[in-house]
């Protein structure tokens, strides 16, 4: 099945000719229209105009485009309904939005559509990307492919599941503390979370600024370095974006890691962590050795700060950055009184619980006389958070964790329990604050059910290329990312 | 008890940049509604500000001419609060580090020279602007975005007056500078007023209450001249101030209560993640120092002094800065400059008034003021055939000399041929003669005036006075 296949596999069959991206979005969409209905990871998708898109990209093919000049064309990409495409809707997971459709392209999609990509899409997600599981989706949760009766992860869950479920080649999403990697890892794709600034944020609706990042998910660490190098590079529109371009990512895959040096910090090695996940892990690490890794014993002795810090930081900015979602100018509206009346309305019906629990702890820590006990002190200790990372890479070249500490949970498991929610972010949380870039991998299952369990690599700031290099390395030797979940064919 | 008021002002001032604060659209008043308008300032879901470069290079311009301090490093922060003309409900200002901080404005009050310090100018964006309807309201975001600089100023003004003074001088700085266009009717510039009251010769400051919604100086004027009898009224009944805010009511004359302090916002402040913090360097700085420009006080006194000129006319020469320009380039090569000033201020200005002609336009190089001055001074031709001459040069462009030659202007030192005319205008008016023998020394200028009529203008004056003088005796 043409769905099934890597951006890679794809790229030569369209170029030799074998196959058009007609029958590759063509094999998308039946496979969505089987399996939508157990996994929901798409809001909504519109198939006649990326059925358009296909059309156009067999005519460059024709016309003799080749995939130097193209690298993602025909490639069904799909999209995280938190991302601006012109002209499709835009909903972020929740109801606020309304109607709303986007009269702009965020500039990651203009770049996947000048790399030829096929843009389709609203991928489901927590409202707002805030969430671990995708249940906070005011659409409906998105399930599992392993396993129909658990969550995704999130709060990209929906881009995870579909890539895992061979609904598109690969998909985007958004990490502002794990938001890529947790999902990837629960249903056992590649995510890749990008170094603060590789990756122009025009576009992708603020969640918590300075953490936000877009990263592809997708079936192997090729598929990632092609996506991560279209969608990279400096941005005249977002004032954070990094200056220069971006490496050709795909350079670094040819296999050589010895001599590399991975370090295993002692604070991760933690209580809660599940038995099977560590023995993953754990295999990994040996691996890697085996690979000629050296593996260093680090420490980050400011890791238990991080989800209090990120929790503080991340709800201070979406305090202001939700503030505009008002019913005045766009999306719903509830009718009030007055203005003030009108606010209270739009937004207490617009906003599912989660985000206003998060805009009411931001507002919180921003108000007078809170300020410097919650915010400034916050803002301090993800310096040192920062600094023990950069102090890490001084002996390291990657640092390797789980991604998550347990598989994939049961949807309503921890839906009544918001700090049970976010302490299972504890292992992605601290790269986000640090600004680093982090990886998740497949590495392997839990025996019953079969669940995916995800290796996580966290990398200087910059070092995508070393993650790449590390993540394509391991699946030369092991086959955890061939495996396909048992949905039906 | 006696009591003193004590003003500080909030002025906000919209930079004369192409573009807004934010995005590429158009900093222009006057288009239709909603028609300079963009993703990033309407505050659409996933849009990021960029800051405009020529907005930071005029704040910090506005600095320097304020005197102030340009620290190192500057950051924009969000300033949270909901309305409906704020496209992202947090407007983006600078908190605690601002652009430009520690200065001072002089200028002329009472007299003398004031000096008032500034706090701080900080650059932030302007918002919508609400329009109400019957029975709905609509909000117009062309204005939303516009780079907006506030600048504050210390609280030591005294009065109405000086206030209203510092807001001209402030305006005049700003336009001077080419900083703003500073156009009230077009709401380029609004303020708002803090003011409290206190026994003279006490330190301690009263309750600070604020004013908004003045949309002239002179507005600011009377609120203050409202405020300040009313704050004093109360304490002198025993009664007690709170801080507050009140609104300005124009066409009651009156302030009236808007918000108490227990009202007041929380704004939330906090660093904007989505700008990079401002770090200037030497370079760009040189850049902002090179556009410069001389204040108008300074200027005015610098042309009384370099150049002997009146205070009316270096006043003049700083209003119309093309015309001091004109000036200036003249004088620097002018023996006499206060005399290329009159000629300058009395005749070519009120030439191209009645003309309505422009200094670009005219038809004669300035050097042939200079020569006019020199054909006066060395007495080759009189003043009242100068002004023939002017009127000609400005008409035809000709230079002095030939029309001199042309008309035959030049001026008769010749005892012989003025004798002459002396006696024919003696003959001519023998009351004015009989006057001046009686002692009215005035008809003998009637008198001179006749023989400059007889000689076409010719005729030296002083000359002419002489020999009438002595022909009288």
């Amino acid at each position: 099945m043409l769905n099934e296949l890597t951006i890679w596999e794809l790229a030569g069959k369209l170029e030799r000719r074998e196959v058009s991206a007609l029958e590759i979005m063509r094999a998308c969409l039946d496979r969505i229209e089987r399996v939508e209905g157990s996994i929901h990871s798409f809001i909504s998708y519109d198939a006649a105009d990326a059925l358009e898109q296909a059309a156009a990209a067999d005519r460059h093919l024709v016309g003799g485009t080749t995939r130097r000049q193209k690298p993602l064309l025909g490639i069904p990409i799909a999209i995280k309904d938190v991302l601006a495409v012109r002209g499709q809707p835009l909903n972020c997971g929740s109801k606020i939005l309304g109607q709303f459709i986007s009269p702009y392209d965020a500039t990651v999609i203009e770049k996947l559509r000048e790399a030829g990509a096929i843009v389709f899409g609203r991928l489901n997600m927590d409202e707002f990307a805030m969430g671990s599981s995708t249940e906070n989706s005011s659409f409906g949760p998105t399930r599992n492919p392993w396993d129909t009766s658990r969550i995704p992860g999130g709060s990209s869950g929906g881009s995870a599941a579909a890539v895992a479920a061979d609904e598109c080649i690969a998909a985007l999403g958004s990490d502002t503390g794990g938001s890529i990697r947790q999902p990837a890892a629960l249903c056992g794709c590649v995510g890749l979370k990008p170094t603060y600034g590789r990756v122009s944020r025009y576009g992708l609706v603020a969640f918590a600024s300075s953490l936000d990042q877009i990263g592809p998910l997708a079936k192997d660490a090729r598929d990632a370095a092609l996506v991560l190098g279209a969608i990279s590079g400096h941005d005249a529109r977002d004032s954070t974006s990094v200056e220069g371009t971006a490496p050709d990512y795909t350079a670094a895959l040819d296999g050589r890691i010895k001599g590399l040096k991975l370090g295993l910090a002692k604070e991760y090695m933690i209580g809660g962590l599940d038995g099977e996940v560590g023995a993953a892990v754990q295999a990994a690490v040996s691996q890697y050795e085996k690979l000629g890794a050296e593996i260093v014993e680090i420490s980050l002795p400011r890791t238990e700060f991080a989800v209090a810090t990120y929790y503080i930081i991340a709800t201070a900015e979406a305090s202001a950055n939700l503030a505009r979602f008002d019913g005045i100018r766009y999306g719903r509206r509830v009718e009030g009184s007055d203005p003030i009346d009108l606010y209270c309305k739009t937004r207490g019906a617009g906003f599912g619980a989660e985000v206003k629990r998060r805009i009411i702890l931001g507002a919180y820590v921003l108000s007078s006389g809170y300020y410097d006990a919650y915010y400034l002190r916050a803002q301090k200790v993800r310096t040192l958070i920062r600094r023990d990372f950069l102090n890490a890479f001084d002996k390291v070249d990657a640092i390797i964790t789980p991604t998550s500490p347990t598989a994939a949970f049961k949807i309503g498991e921890k839906a009544d329990d918001p700090l049970q929610m976010y302490l299972s972010d504890i292992f992605t949380i601290s790269c986000n604050l640090a600004g680093i870039c982090g990886l998740s991998l497949p590495c392997g299952f839990t025996a019953s059910p079969k669940l995916p369990i995800g290796l996580q690599l966290l990398g200087k700031p910059f070092g995508e290329e070393t993650l790449l290099r590390l993540a394509h390395a391991y699946e030369q030797i092991t086959p955890w990312h061939n495996e396909k979940p048992p949905l039906e064919r | 008890m006696s009591y003193e008021a004590v003003i500080g002002l909030e002025t906000h001032v919209q930079l004369k940049t192409k573009s807004k604060m934010w995005c590429g659209c158009a900093n222009e008043f006057g288009a239709p509604p909603n028609t300079r308008v963009c993703p990033v300032c309407l505050g659409l879901p996933g849009v990021l500000p960029v800051a405009n470069e020529e907005a930071l290079r005029l704040t910090a311009l506005t600095g320097l001419l304020l005197n102030c301090t340009l620290p190192s490093h500057a950051k924009f922060d969000r300033k949270n609060y909901f309305y409906p003309d704020m496209p992202k409900n947090y407007q983006i200002t600078q908190y605690d580090k601002p652009s430009a901080i520690n200065g001072h404005i002089d200028f002329e009050f009472g007299g003398g020279v004031a000096r008032v310090r500034i706090t701080r100018a900080h650059l932030e964006e302007d918002v919508g602007k609400n329009i109400h309807f019957d029975r709905t309201s609509g909000v117009d975001f062309n204005r939303a975005g516009v780079p907006l600089l506030e600048i504050v100023s210390e609280p030591e003004i005294t009065g109405a007056d000086m206030a209203y003074e510092y807001l001209n001088a402030l305006k005049d700085v700003l336009i001077h500078g080419g900083v703003s266009d500073a156009d009230m009717e077009k709401g380029m510039v609004r303020c708002d007023v803090n003011v409290s009251v206190r026994p003279v010769g006490t330190e301690a400051l009263g309750k600070k209450i604020e004013i908004k919604n003045m949309n002239s100086f002179s507005g600011v004027r009377r609120a203050l001249e409202y405020e300040i009898p009313r704050q004093i009224a109360v304490l002198e009944k025993g009664g007690q101030l709170t801080q507050e805010t009140r609104r300005w009511d124009d066409a009651g004359g009156i302030t009236e209560t808007m918000r108490s302090k227990e009202m007041a916002h929380d704004y939330r402040y906090f660093p904007e993640p989505d700008l990079m913090p401002f770090e200037p360097t030497e370079a760009w700085l040189e850049e902002i120092r090179r556009r410069v420009v001389e204040l108008p006080l300074a200027k005015k006194q610098r042309l009384m002094r370099q150049y002997q000129l009146p205070a009316a006319d270096a006043q003049t020469f700083v209003w119309d800065r093309a015309l001091g320009d004109y000036f200036e380039a003249l004088a620097r090569k002018a023996k006499n400059p206060k005399s290329a000033a009159n000629w300058i201020i009395n005749n070519l200005r009120a030439q191209l008034a009645a003309a309505g002609g422009t200094l670009a336009g005219l038809k004669f190089p300035p050097e042939y003021i200079l020569d006019i001055v020199d054909l006066v001074e060395s007495r080759k031709i009189s003043s009242s055939a100068a002004q023939l001459v002017f009127a000609e040069m400005f008409s035809g462009g000709e230079a002095p000399a030939v029309i001199v030659e042309n008309k035959g202007l030049a001026q008769v030192s010749d005892a012989g041929a003025i004798e002459a005319y002396c006696d024919q205008a003696i003959a001519a008016h023998p009351g004015p003669v009989a006057d001046y023998k009686s002692g009215k020394a005035a008809a003998l200028n009637f008198l001179k005036g006749q023989v400059m009529k007889l000689s076409k203008g010719k005729a030296n004056p002083n000359l002419a006075g002489e020999i009438l003088e002595r022909k009288l005796k």
